[in-house]
């Protein structure tokens, strides 16, 4: 058979073309019936970070919770990083797929909502209509509704919620700093034995975020969008601090770690005496793991400490929706919060009201060891909000623009 | 031996950027052998790579190469039945000795187990079969080399400087086996060298080129 | 049939980088209609231009491609000068080959675990030594000039160049002309360097511009020891395209095509030194001195080759200790406690990312393999001389992966080609194709033509003659580029991560995804996981043709 190059081609194309497309409605969130009918037998892509050897066992076995209970197959397709998924879907609307992408759900949060939601990448409302969506108790709770103070519209659903701790080494470290000014004088006393994962990584993010939110009296300006003008005389105080942090860093500030992996390693390794991290029993994992000394334990400072939520979206194109929002139902159901919230599984912070649950529903949660290095929930103090992702991308801008070169 | 064709060299040329490197027309009878002599640069391997089919198209050759009256310049080298003895034996080093000679044998021969115990026979290899061609001496080589060629049932035959690598004495001995078995077989047959001793034992004409 | 096979192994890699390419340019230039832009602009490139930092990455891609690729020939053409087939020079020379199987990134975090501060040669010397209780705060991984990056690119990239040379140097008569030389009076060494590497350089030119395109713009690498404050440009627009602001898809386009400015203006750079040395060699190859620093030269080149493989070995000596460490301080020699905790957590999970990275790796190399040899067949039975076109076939290699492989994923997309299998195996050969072409066609063409004339002059046609001669005796070196391919398929990230859309797990996408969470222990599971493939391939590349041929002599050695 003669073949030219034009006839190779169409002949690589036609082998790849997908078996069958079925064009499919998109499913009816209040519909619940009709929703699980149609996620029966469905495939559900989804991506999720994939870094955690405990998360990603811990998404396992509620792949195997939800092909007993629904018939869905829930395949893990494991990220190095989330963005990985907003570009696909992005590529996905660039060359016209708008009905067969191939990311059904996105374990999301923060920036990366915020611009999936801007660029209309998202599918929905649908996630306040899930029937487990009342056990987080939506009206009471803002943290469900926004995300980084972006109206959340029924976009994403809750799933966990986390809290940024700092941890460190009782071998080494004595004397525990409270606040930001009394880090700063810790790392003045011990150089070389701090430092925060490297800006724009969401934990560096965080630690100047918090640093911000510490040293300035009055921080309702950072929950609106942000204005040019306002930017260099609100943060000025935290750049006059960094400055005079950054060369007692380890390293003197010449090198960050990439991000709280590397940070870890570094407090494994003896190199620093204090961290943080986005998890409250990140340090009970670790010791677990064999990553970090049995004498390590956190803390958090006086006025609070930054947390968030993260959620579970669905992109515009997705090709099963329906089975992604059964997924979504599911992981905030009782069972699978509690299951998570489990140390021993993986300890990542609960999304639901206490108080919504039956006594029968509350007893998962009780019985739960959260762990020798994890602070219990009452010593955990405020949590204080996500500050408007302008803010947040103003300052890693603004960090990039001073401390690289 | 009228049976045996014989092979006609019919008003060669061969150039090389429009520089002619040399003009033959010659007949060989069967059982005859015709030397072509020559220095090095003569051109004979350029002769002996378009009788056998492999000139590079870098030449350009004009004239035909007939065996009686089939036409065989324009058949591919593998069709032409013109066997080929270069200086190095070539036994395919991945297969025994046995192997090397069934790859000469014709697909469709009776009996290729006796026709190649008889072979190594001929040349006093008997038993031969299994062994690996490493592990035979320069002179066993090159009569494994010859048999493998004549049960190819060859029609004509090309010798290119065949016992140029070999010690004298076995020179001699290679020779008259080589070109004995050559006139048994009553193949037309042309000899490339630039050994005078090679043609005496031809015994045939001789064409000096260059 | 045969004659379409060039035409279609160029086209099938030559397309689709065309069409990545494509896809990368336009939003370079303002046009991405899916976010806005619908008019040409330079935006991007004064946000680019204007970006923290940008300097000194392109500076860091483009010095440290040229040092490592400068410093990796070094060693190679010192210790083949220094070779004289001892036994110590063939042992030296037999452990680098499977050096070539451990992937960049498993070399990167076990080079990364030796020469840290809190790393396993200062756990030896401390604190009996050195005093110390606490890792010294010094900056070694990831510092601002490059210096661990390009020592990781090297361990690399010699044994990749060492086997390009050996490939070449048969046909070059080595023997002979040392023997010669030698004979007016030159030592080894020098008789070496002045007689052979004027030759053998041309033949290794292709796979040195390889190394320099890959080590402009490698990425794992890079961000496992590369400088962070700013990192390289590869780096940076990576995570440009990882950003969150989706506005910054066309600054990070405009890097990619800049980052193929910065691969092509070091090849221009070594190209120049290239005209420069052979301007000004002459003098020296005929200033007659023989033996000026041929000792120092011989002593080097032994050593420095020594001490890369060493220190490959005891980078992977050092991953296996940390698959099975318990918990670890600092600065104890060994761990405390061993457990095997790490190998039954990961072991579960990596079946179905073993047999995709397998029968993606086969499939492409399958197919490559098909490719690769019916174009060199139809070269050689037309006795086609090595053409330009050649250059064709070697674009995938120069061309940056991140410059094309996001526009790729788009017109992928557009042509309603679904992520999947398929896909990722079409990517793989683009990388694959090359690799196979790069290590097989010098013994192809170097196969002494008349095996397949007696062939045919035994009544044998071309394709008997093919199967039946050419390819078993060419069984060995087409063996072995058939596993450099399986090598390059298996440590291949990007391909498999953005054209399988992340539906197709491999190996390497599981070790980049668990690396992204840092434990140590997990990494090093999974990065010696990633070597035990490319291993297995080139072990059964040695380990067949001694098989097949146990009983046939020359062919153990080289045809």
């Amino acid at each position: 058979m003669p073949m030219n190059r034009n006839s190779f081609r169409a002949t690589i194309a036609m082998a790849m073309m997908p078996m069958a497309v079925t064009a499919m409605a998109n499913p009816d969130p209040n519909d619940w019936q009709s929703v699980t009918a149609q996620a029966e037998g469905q495939t559900v892509y989804w991506n999720a970070w994939g870094g955690e050897a405990r998360t990603n066992a811990y998404i396992e076995w509620v792949a195997q919770q939800v092909d007993e209970l629904y018939g869905i197959d829930l395949v893990h397709v494991k990220l190095g990083d989330t963005s990985e998924s907003v570009s696909r879907v992005l590529a996905e609307k660039q060359a016209g797929n708008d009905d067969a992408g191939s990311v059904d759900m996105i374990w999301i949060n923060g920036e990366n909502f915020a611009a999936m939601k801007s660029s209309d990448l998202l599918f929905g409302p649908w996630a306040d209509s899930l029937p487990h969506y009342p056990l987080t108790d939506p009206d009471n709770t803002p943290a469900v509704r926004y995300d980084w103070t972006i109206p959340v519209d029924g976009l994403e659903s809750p799933w966990s919620s986390s809290q940024v701790v700092f941890y460190y080494d009782t071998a080494l470290v004595e004397d525990l700093p409270h606040n930001m000014p009394e880090l700063l004088d810790w790392a003045k006393q011990h150089p070389g034995e701090f430092t925060y994962p490297q800006v724009p990584n969401f934990l560096g993010n965080a630690f100047i975020t918090q640093a911000l939110l510490e040293l300035v009296d009055n921080t309702d300006l950072f929950y609106e969008p942000m204005q040019t003008d306002d930017f260099d005389q609100a943060t000025a105080p935290l750049w006059a601090y960094l400055d005079e942090l950054h060369p007692q860093l380890w390293r003197s500030g010449r090198a960050f770690p990439s991000n709280s992996a590397d940070l870890r390693g570094l407090m494994g390794d003896s190199e620093i005496g204090i961290a943080l991290s986005f998890s409250a029993t990140e340090a009970s994992g670790a010791i677990a793991n064999y990553e970090l000394p049995e004498t390590v334990r956190s803390y958090v400072h006086d006025s609070g400490m930054i947390g968030n939520m993260s959620f579970m979206a669905i992109p515009y194109n997705a090709e099963h929706k329906a089975g992604a929002m059964v997924v979504a139902n599911y992981l905030m159901s009782p069972e699978a919060q509690a299951e998570k919230h489990d140390p021993e599984v993986w300890g990542s912070g609960t999304v639901l009201a206490m108080e919504q649950l039956t006594d029968e529903e509350r007893a998962l949660f009780d019985g739960i060891d959260l762990g020798i290095a994890t602070l219990p929930p009452s010593e955990l103090g405020e949590v204080l909000g996500q500050p408007h992702p302008s803010w947040v991308d103003a300052l890693a801008d603004a960090w990039q623009q001073r401390y690289v070169n | 031996m009228n049976a045996n064709p014989r092979l006609h060299i019919k008003q060669l040329t061969i150039s090389l950027e429009s520089e002619m490197l040399l003009a033959i027309d010659r007949v060989i009878p069967p059982g005859d052998v015709l030397t072509v002599m020559g220095p090095s640069g003569s051109g004979k391997s350029t002769l002996l790579a378009y009788l056998a089919g492999f000139l590079s198209p870098a030449f350009t050759a004009l004239g035909q190469l007939y065996l009686d009256e089939q036409r065989l310049d324009t058949l591919p080298a593998e069709k032409r039945g013109i066997g080929l003895l270069f200086q190095d034996p070539l036994l395919f080093p991945h297969l025994s000795v046995g192997g090397n000679l069934r790859f000469g044998l014709p697909r469709q021969s009776n009996d290729k187990h006796r026709q190649i115990s008889h072979a190594l026979e001929q040349v006093g290899l008997a038993g031969f079969e299994k062994r690996d061609p490493a592990t035979l001496s320069g002179g066993q080589k090159a009569r494994v080399a010859l048999m493998r060629l004549l049960l190819s049932k060859p029609q004509a035959v090309l010798l290119d400087e065949p016992f140029s690598k070999l010690d004298t004495a076995l020179r001699q001995e290679t020779r008259s086996l080589v070109f004995g078995q050559l006139r048994e077989a009553g193949l037309p047959t042309l000899l490339v060298t630039h050994d005078r001793a090679d043609a005496d034992a031809a015994g045939g004409p001789v064409i000096e080129l260059g | 049939m045969l004659f379409l096979a060039p035409w279609v192994l160029i086209s099938a890699l030559v397309v689709p980088l065309a069409a990545g390419l494509a896809m990368i340019i336009l939003p370079a230039f303002g046009y991405l209609p899916v976010l806005g832009g619908e008019t040409f602009h330079f935006d991007a490139w004064r946000a680019l231009w204007a970006y923290p930092g940008l300097h000194r990455s392109i500076l860091l891609s483009y010095v440290s491609g040229l040092i490592t690729t400068l410093v990796a020939l070094s060693v190679v053409v010192l210790f083949l000068a220094a070779n004289r087939g001892t036994w110590l020079d063939r042992s030296i020379r037999r452990l680098v080959s499977p050096l070539l199987a451990i992937p960049h990134a498993a070399v990167a975090f076990g080079l990364a675990f030796l020469i840290a501060p809190s790393g396993l040669f200062v756990r030896w010397i401390s604190p009996g030594l050195t005093g110390w209780e606490r890792p010294p705060d010094v900056l070694i991984v990831n510092d601002p000039w490059g210096l661990s990056l390009m020592a990781g690119l090297m361990l690399k990239e010699v044994p990749f160049l060492l086997l390009m040379c050996l490939a070449a140097l048969p046909q070059l008569g080595t023997e002979k002309r040392l023997m010669m030389a030698r004979s007016l009076g030159y030592t080894p060494t020098i008789a070496w360097l002045k007689t052979v590497l004027p030759s053998l350089y041309p033949l290794i030119r292709l796979p040195v511009y390889a190394v320099i395109a890959y080590a402009t713009s490698v990425v794992d690498m890079a961000l496992i020891l590369g400088p962070t404050l700013p990192p390289t440009l590869s780096v940076s627009i990576l995570s440009w395209f990882n950003d969150p602001n989706l506005d910054r898809r066309y600054m990070a386009s405009a890097g990619a095509v800049l980052q193929l400015g910065v691969t092509l203006a070091a090849l221009l750079t070594w190209w120049l030194g290239e005209q420069c040395i052979r301007r000004f060699s002459h003098y020296w190859l005929v200033n007659g001195a023989r033996k000026a620093g041929s000792t120092t030269i011989a002593i080097s080149g032994r050593m420095l080759l020594t001490t890369t493989t060493l220190l490959v070995i005891s980078a992977i000596g050092g991953l296996v200790v940390f698959s099975l460490a318990g918990f670890w301080r600092f600065p104890d020699a060994f761990p405390g406690t061993f457990t095997l905790d790490h190998w039954q957590r990961i072991l579960p999970s990596v079946i179905t990312p073993l047999m995709n990275t397998l029968s993606v790796g086969l499939a492409s190399t399958l197919i490559a393999g098909v490719l690769v040899v019916a174009t060199l067949e139809n070269a050689v039975r037309h006795h086609l001389p090595v053409s330009r076109s050649q250059w064709l076939l070697y674009l995938p290699l120069i061309v940056p992966q991140v410059a094309f492989l996001f526009g790729l994923v788009v017109a992928a997309e557009s042509m309603r080609i679904r992520p999947q299998l398929a896909l990722v195996i079409v990517a793989h050969l683009l990388f694959v194709a090359p690799y196979l072409y790069l290590s097989l066609s010098e013994a192809y063409r170097r196969l002494d033509p008349r095996w397949v004339q007696v062939a045919h002059s035994l009544g044998v046609g071309p394709w008997r003659a093919f199967w039946q001669v050419r390819l078993p005796l060419l069984l060995a070196p087409l063996l072995t580029a058939c596993a450099v391919s399986l090598a390059v398929s298996i440590s291949q990230y990007l391909p498999t991560l953005l054209l399988g859309g992340g539906r197709i797990p491999t190996i390497t996408t599981e070790a980049v995804a668990m690396a992204s969470g840092g434990n140590r222990r997990l990494i090093a599971v999974l990065a010696l996981l990633q070597a035990l493939l490319p291993f297995i391939g080139f072990s059964l590349a040695l380990l067949i043709p001694r098989w097949v041929w146990a009983k046939r002599r020359t062919m153990q050695g080289v045809v």
